[in-house]
């Protein structure tokens, strides 16, 4: 157990240290949702209907772009290695792992989002909806990211294909945050049954993510 | 004759060599049957002629699940066994399973125009089948991304497993979501809804297309084999200096 928490303590100092780059996230989330209105014109009503969807697309594309940090530096100064060799299980440093980047990459955007949503014009019911559909929603996506991550860190052009890779799979989480954030706006019994889909998806993302990532790692570093 | 026997690869071209006529042949049969019947299937009350698009659109659906299952089973092979032969199985297979499913796609879409109205409906059944033949086009990229095939084999299975995870997904899809994409008619409790005039050429051509499949599979795995020892024998040739 240690051993874990000094490896999560060590994940976010590493990421909010110089050449991190944790924060390089949450700046991308707000060019994307910046650059949107541009792309559909500022007509408020338009914007506050396609708002939950404009966020959970900049959460999405957010999150991918930061996650080939997630193995890619410890593998070029080779502490991926003696990772992968120590005594604890290589499921649980993944997990670890996952569990770093999502409180450094995933959590600022959540925090992000209520000053994003006022730019979108969305009011405050539906922006506390984005915030925590995005709070169910994202540990799914680096979780399944995390499998991306480390298919791709042993190859030379990973980060050109884990896009590729990781995007089908994050499909559903994003149909049903968009679906769930919807639902709050416009008829507030059904945002139970989305949010549980949500929140299953992550809890299955917890299970299937470090066990396919550790797989993926011991056979691709040999 | 067991599966372990068939690790030698050298076996395994002199195997297929002798069996891969007869399944040609076999599958040019039955497809002409197949054809044949479909084209003497009886119009539909509702439908009018376009029902004849099931006899294709059908059996390449159903392949294009079959094949992920084909390429998880290699991928079992791969990870837990270390087969020699599963990873030419997943690799030859993938190419294979992603034109089965663009050919659904396509025939769904243009069965759909006439029927429903349009090309495209972002109902659960066809998102899923496009989520999948995405994923195909991923894996694909992902084997060609690696140079060294063994470690290629290894990566794409782990993400061959993980995507296994869509194949019940869009199976059930059409029982858990109210869709547009009508639901199962085929396999299903209390036997099927179809009529014999329509299931018997369609079940001769899923069998045709099946057999279509481990035609081109076997034949995909033999390039695939040849491929290697001719790559090995550059590499040794390259390796050697100059006299």
């Amino acid at each position: 157990m240690t051993a874990l928490f000094a490896l999560l303590r060590r994940d976010i100092q590493v990421a909010l240290r110089i050449g991190g780059g944790a924060l390089i996230g949450v700046l991308f989330f707000l060019i994307v949702v910046v650059l949107m209105p541009f792309a559909v014109g500022p007509d408020l009503a338009l914007l506050k209907k396609l708002g939950p969807a404009i966020l959970w697309l900049g959460a999405l594309l957010a999150s991918l772009l930061t996650l080939d940090r997630l193995f890619a530096a410890d593998h070029d100064d080779g502490s991926l290695d003696l990772l992968t060799m120590s005594r604890t299980p290589l499921e649980l440093v993944c997990l670890t792992k996952a569990i770093a980047h999502w409180l450094v990459a995933g959590l600022p955007l959540i925090v992000a989002t209520p000053i994003l949503g006022l730019l979108l014009n969305l009011d405050g019911d539906a922006t506390l909806a984005v915030a925590l559909t995005l709070l169910a929603g994202t540990p799914a996506l680096t979780f399944t990211g995390m499998i991306g991550a480390a298919l791709a860190v042993a190859l030379r052009r990973g980060g050109l294909l884990l896009a590729v890779l990781v995007l089908p799979l994050s499909i559903p989480v994003l149909i049903f945050g968009v679906a769930a954030s919807n639902a709050a706006v416009l008829e507030p019994a059904g945002f139970g049954a989305p949010l549980s889909i949500l929140c299953a998806l992550s809890l299955a993302g917890l299970v299937i993510g470090p066990l396919a990532a550790a797989a993926s790692l011991r056979h691709g570093l040999d | 004759m067991t599966l372990i026997d068939l690790a030698n690869p050298t076996r395994f071209l002199s195997l297929t060599a002798k069996i891969l006529p007869w399944l040609a042949a076999a599958t040019a049969i039955l497809l002409a049957v197949g054809l044949y019947q479909s084209a003497m299937a009886p119009d539909d009350y509702q439908q009018g002629a376009t029902v004849k698009i099931m006899f294709i659109h059908v059996p390449n659906a159903w392949l294009s699940m079959f094949v992920w299952g084909v390429m998880s089973l290699s991928a079992l092979g791969t990870l837990v066994w270390r087969h020699p032969l599963a990873d030419v199985s997943a690799k030859a297979a993938a190419p294979i399973g992603a034109a089965f499913t663009f050919l659904a796609l396509v025939t769904g879409s243009l069965w759909g125009r006439p029927m429903w109205g349009t090309y495209w409906e972002w109902d659960a059944r066809l998102t899923s089948v496009l989520i999948l033949f995405l994923m195909y086009l991923g894996l694909i990229a992902l084997w060609r991304a690696v140079e060294d095939p063994s470690r290629a084999a290894r990566a794409a299975a782990v993400l061959t497993l993980v995507g296994a995870i869509n194949i019940p997904i869009i199976k059930f899809s059409v029982d858990w979501w109210n869709t547009l994409h009508q639901p199962a008619s085929v396999l299903r409790m209390g036997g099927s809804t179809l009529d014999k005039a329509f299931l018997i050429p369609l079940l001769v051509m899923a069998v045709a297309f099946s057999l279509l499949f481990v035609t081109l599979h076997l034949a995909a795995m033999r390039n695939e084999i040849l491929r290697r020892r001719v790559r090995a024998l550059q590499m040794q040739q390259a390796s050697q200096p100059r006299a």
